[in-house]
């Protein structure tokens, strides 16, 4: 089972993980981060295939994909 | 230590500068520094160094800034109009706390003034020269044999406070041929040590090194630190030269070429019946403003002979105060001194005539020197022909 | 049992980037710490950080940095070389740096086809500086020195610096590349990896140009600035390689 971890310190929630996900599992958090944004967040890891487009598109380098 | 050899200035800077272990030159074209450039291109590559032509004077110094940034003992040289171009890497330099060597065989100015020799850029040297509180080290010259050895020196005294030193010459230093030795065995750069700033490759857990120049917040800490190295150097590293200061009625004070003028003044003073004696600075900064306060007291007036309108004076006039007046000798954009001249304007500042001494009020001046030019043409800032 | 498909290259460091959300130059420094990281090469890496948005860039790259003054990058970076030929030198520059203020400088590097790699980031703007007109502005492109959109007969024509270097022998590698999707940024790690394998074969100059996204100076939604990179950036800036002298 792939999963992601998105590092809330680093997100800037520009949310091009966000659009880029092809199995639309990510989306904006509900809670605020330490820098003020809601960063990304997996709201669906049933659905990843661990394709790591959103680790391609992050300009932050806060995302990091892992295979079970 | 060499013997004795006969050398063109431009050419004793170049071999001292390698044999001091520069091993990195960029630089572009301009007269008349021409030779130095040439010399690097030739042996530089033998030396295991590299020589790059640049693309302008401002890529030159930005490509010495790299070079320096690694620990390579690095150089340029140019003149006056160049060294303007360069203002930008050398407060960069500066502010990155990098050493390098800079040479200016200047000549004259402003703009593209005249190929031969001149002063005029001294206070360009002495203040810094580009836009920011700092200073650089300026070596002044008077022989084709301290061209060839201050290299060393400078590029010593650049690494031992991290900062840029400048060799300040002149197109006739640069140009002549004289007699000359070098008073140091030539240094292999490889058996110097490494540099904890420098940037490098295989550092092995040594730690990340930045060379910057931005400092945003820490500005304030930085330039302070740097006023620090500065009190040390003023301190420590003021060099000068004197002929004849213990009992002389009138001090001349000069630098570089115009220290030779004086010099011959100094050698003929006792015919003409007149005390003379010489301080030439060799450090321009740090200025030695210690020692030539201590001889104020002692002479009866104080004469500054340079190759520009008075600004070696400026320094003079902060070092020695009111102790003693201090008349200005002054041959601007590339006129030459001689010990004669030189005499006469001593002559006038110890019997208050004016002959051979410039007014700094210019407009008002006794100035003597031979102009082309007619001097009371005046302002001529009006526009024609316009309606308003 | 996990095993990391993807993460942070080891050649970065873990300081936060500061450049606005949805910036392309994160993307493009994730692809370099890659690049150092596939090539081996991350102890040989001296990079030159350029005068704008990315003048913090030495905080996240682990190598040895110089960060010079604005446009001068290749003639730092030639500097470095020279003396440290052992080293692999880039030099990272954005529009207004490279092809305006050091345009001399980057002609030069390519004309004495220093074995260094540039990483030219193009996004029609000046960024740091609050979106003024760059060379690389578009036609008709609103900058705050262009109020109107940039008008040709007043500010001339954008800037073409890959077209434009192919001219010169010197130059080895030049591709354009954009960051706008997943397969282009495959696409542009490709290129940049291609550009520093050059350095590692002492090929020569190589330059990576790439359209990258400002979504803060354009006052763009993220989505819209991906939007104009495709729709009004690479018609004028097209993609590709237009320059492989290394190949062979």
């Amino acid at each position: 089972m792939p999963r992601i971890e998105v590092d809330a310190t680093r997100c800037k929630a520009c949310y091009l993980c966000v659009d880029v996900c092809p199995k639309k599992c990510l989306g904006p958090s509900k809670s605020i981060s330490k820098k003020g944004y809601f960063p990304a967040e997996m709201q669906h890891s049933e659905n990843c295939i661990g394709c790591a487009m959103c680790y391609r598109m992050c300009p932050d380098i806060a995302i990091t994909v892992i295979k079970e | 230590m060499t013997e004795k050899t006969l050398r063109k200035g431009n050419e004793a800077l170049a071999e001292g500068a390698i044999r001091a272990g520069i091993r990195f030159f960029a630089g572009y074209p301009i007269t008349p520094q021409n030779e130095v450039p040439e010399y690097m291109a030739a042996h530089m590559a033998e030396n295991g160094g590299a020589f790059v032509q640049a693309e302008s004077e401002v890529a030159a110094i930005n490509m010495v800034y790299g070079a320096a940034a690694t620990g390579t003992r690095s150089m340029t040289s140019s003149s006056s109009p160049g060294i303007s171009l360069k203002q930008e890497g050398i407060t960069y330099l500066a502010s990155a706390d990098l050493p390098c060597l800079i040479v200016n065989v200047m000549r004259g100015g402003p703009g593209l003034g005249s190929i031969s020799g001149a002063q005029g850029d001294y206070f360009q040297a002495t203040r810094g020269g580009g836009n920011g509180d700092y200073h650089i080290i300026v070596l002044a010259p008077n022989s084709v044999e301290e061209l060839g050895n201050f290299p060393k020196l400078g590029i010593e005294l650049a690494e031992k406070y991290r900062m840029p030193c400048m060799i300040l010459a002149d197109g006739i230093l640069g140009q002549m041929m004289e007699s000359m030795a070098f008073n140091f065995d030539p240094i292999d750069p490889n058996k110097l040590g490494k540099f904890d700033w420098a940037v490098d490759i295989n550092k092995q857990g040594r730690g990340k090194s930045k060379v910057f120049s931005y400092k945003g917040d820490n500005l304030i800490a930085d330039v302070v630190e740097r006023a620090k190295r500065y009190g040390l150097i003023e301190k420590d590293e003021a060099r000068y030269e004197e002929r004849n200061t213990d009992d002389c009625d009138v001090l001349l004070v000069a630098y570089g070429l115009s220290s030779r003028a004086c010099l011959e003044a100094v050698s003929t003073t006792k015919e003409k019946g007149l005390k003379v004696g010489l301080f030439r600075p060799i450090t321009l900064w740090p200025f030695p403003s210690k020692r030539l306060a201590e001889l104020s007291k002692k002479a009866k007036a104080i004469l500054v002979v340079e190759q520009s309108l008075g600004q070696l004076v400026q320094d003079v006039k902060l070092a020695v105060g009111s102790n003693v007046p201090v008349g200005l000798n002054a041959y601007p954009a590339g006129g030459q001194p001689d010990g004669n001249q030189i005499l006469t304007a001593a002559k006038s500042l110890l019997t208050g005539q004016t002959e051979g001494l410039f007014d700094l009020q210019w407009h008002a001046a006794n100035f003597t020197y031979k102009c082309e030019r007619n001097l009371s043409l005046g302002v001529q800032g009006d526009r024609k022909g316009g309606n308003q | 049992m996990s095993t990391i498909i993807a993460q942070k290259p080891k050649s970065l460091t873990d300081v936060p980037m500061h450049y606005c959300p949805g910036c392309g130059h994160g993307i493009v420094h994730r692809l370099m710490g890659e690049t150092f990281d596939e090539l081996g090469i991350a102890d040989r890496v001296i990079g030159i950080a350029p005068v704008g948005c990315a003048v913090f860039a030495d905080d996240y790259f682990k190598c040895d940095t110089v960060q010079g003054a604005h446009g001068r990058g290749p003639a730092i970076a030639t500097g470095v070389k020279r003396s440290k030929p052992g080293a692999i030198v880039f030099s990272y520059q954005g529009d207004g740096d490279l092809a305006s203020i050091g345009m001399a400088e980057i002609v030069h590097a390519a004309v004495r086809s220093e074995n260094i790699t540039i990483i030219f980031i193009n996004n029609a703007i000046y960024g740091m500086t609050g979106g003024q007109m760059a060379p690389t502005t578009l036609v008709g492109q609103v900058a705050t020195t262009a109020p109107k959109g940039r008008d040709p007969k007043l500010q001339g024509w954008p800037i073409n610096m890959c077209e434009m270097l192919a001219q010169i022998t010197g130059s080895k590698f030049l591709a354009r590349v954009a960051v706008d999707c997943p397969q282009n940024v495959i696409k542009a790690k490709q290129a940049i990896k291609k550009a520093f394998e050059n350095q590692v074969n002492n090929v020569g100059f190589s330059m990576v140009e790439v359209l990258s996204q400002c979504p803060t100076n354009w006052h763009a939604s993220v989505p819209q600035a991906l939007e104009f990179v495709r729709t009004k950036m690479m018609p004028q800036y097209p993609l590709g390689i237009f320059k492989d002298e290394g190949a062979k």
